[in-house]
């Protein structure tokens, strides 16, 4: 073996690919869980924080009559469409099929993009009906309840962009590193859908 | 010719040495692309009912937040268990997420114990 062989031997991150050990995951799986883990407390802070203002306001808005309840049902059926799409695309990466991974990737991205376009229209609507994040504390925590989850899907938008272009290079020398990338990307846009899922009936029909 | 051209969009020979072998039988994947399917079909109907049961059945507000939370929470468990497979995940995993859901619990009590202390005055 060369010098320049060992040298990239020793450079060699390990557990891209095979579980580690100890663990049984890959590292990144266990770094997205982690991360997640902290997000599970940002989001849950605020969470906290909705129920102190609720609870503590001697009157608050209904959401079903205060906000537009049809392009957040709209969003609602875009995000779960986007959560198929990727393990549609991790299971095409998994069948050995790139194109249909890419494909399916794709259509993530565009969900995420049609989310983003339907959540700029809902908060021009907003707007229009001088509800500003400093008209009452409903509207302070709706809008960054939902700012801050826009740009989450934002940059999973970002990342999406990034392994449907440059990024997905890795699958001719390392599939399965690959494949697994997506899987990690895949846990955090689902979780970013599970916020959605308990932000949309707590802010706009309840 | 590039390095790369030569490398068809179908699978490298190295992608069957992966590891869960077993989780990448193609029978397998099948079978959970089926499933994949039938909870997203299942999301899409459990939020047409979460909507329609807010704007249909004129519910006092405290049995509207339950069954609005109720159906969020079964949504949460299709998201999390199939599409995020924490049905079958890693002894690790799990405790990781137990650590966080007893810190998401402090925090979602923190606020319910300053109601109580207040209807309590």
């Amino acid at each position: 073996m060369t010098a320049h062989a060992d040298a990239h031997h020793e450079l060699e991150i390990p557990y891209n690919v095979m579980p580690r050990p100890d663990t049984g995951v890959y590292n990144a799986k266990l770094g997205v869980w982690l991360f997640l883990a902290s997000e599970v407390m940002l989001f849950g802070a605020l969470f906290s924080s909705l129920i102190l203002l609720r609870t503590g306001a001697p009157s608050w808005p209904v959401g079903k009559d205060t906000l537009h309840v049809l392009p957040a049902t709209v969003n609602t059926f875009v995000l779960i469409l986007s959560s198929v799409t990727v393990v549609l695309a991790w299971a095409n990466l998994r069948l050995g099929n790139l194109k249909k991974g890419r494909i399916f990737i794709g259509i993530t991205l565009l969900c995420g993009l049609i989310f983003m376009l339907i959540k700029a229209y809902e908060y021009n609507l907003s707007f229009e009906h001088h509800h500003f994040p400093s008209t009452n504390n409903f509207f302070a925590i709706y809008f960054t309840m939902t700012g801050l989850h826009g740009l989450h899907v934002l940059g999973g938008m970002i990342v999406f962009t990034y392994f449907l272009t440059v990024g997905s290079k890795m699958w001719h020398k390392e599939p399965q590193r690959f494949t697994n990338r997506i899987e990690v990307v895949g846990l955090y846009w689902h979780f970013v859908d599970l916020v959605w899922i308990f932000l949309f009936p707590t802010l706009y029909l309840l | 010719m590039s390095e790369h051209a030569a490398v068809p969009d179908e699978v490298p020979e190295a992608h069957h040495e992966a590891p869960h072998d077993a989780h990448n039988d193609p029978e397998h994947i099948k079978r959970e692309v089926r499933v994949y399917l039938l909870v997203f079909c299942s999301l899409a109907v459990l939020t047409g009912a979460t909507v329609a049961a807010r704007f249909w059945f004129d519910l006092p507000m405290g049995y509207a937040i339950a069954v609005a939370l109720t159906i969020a929470c079964i949504k949460g468990f299709l998201v999390a268990g199939f599409f995020m497979h924490l049905l079958s995940e890693k002894k690790l995993i799990y405790s990781v997420l137990a650590l966080t859901v007893i810190f998401f619990a402090f925090l979602v009590w923190l606020p319910i114990h300053d109601i109580l202390d207040k209807m309590g005055k």
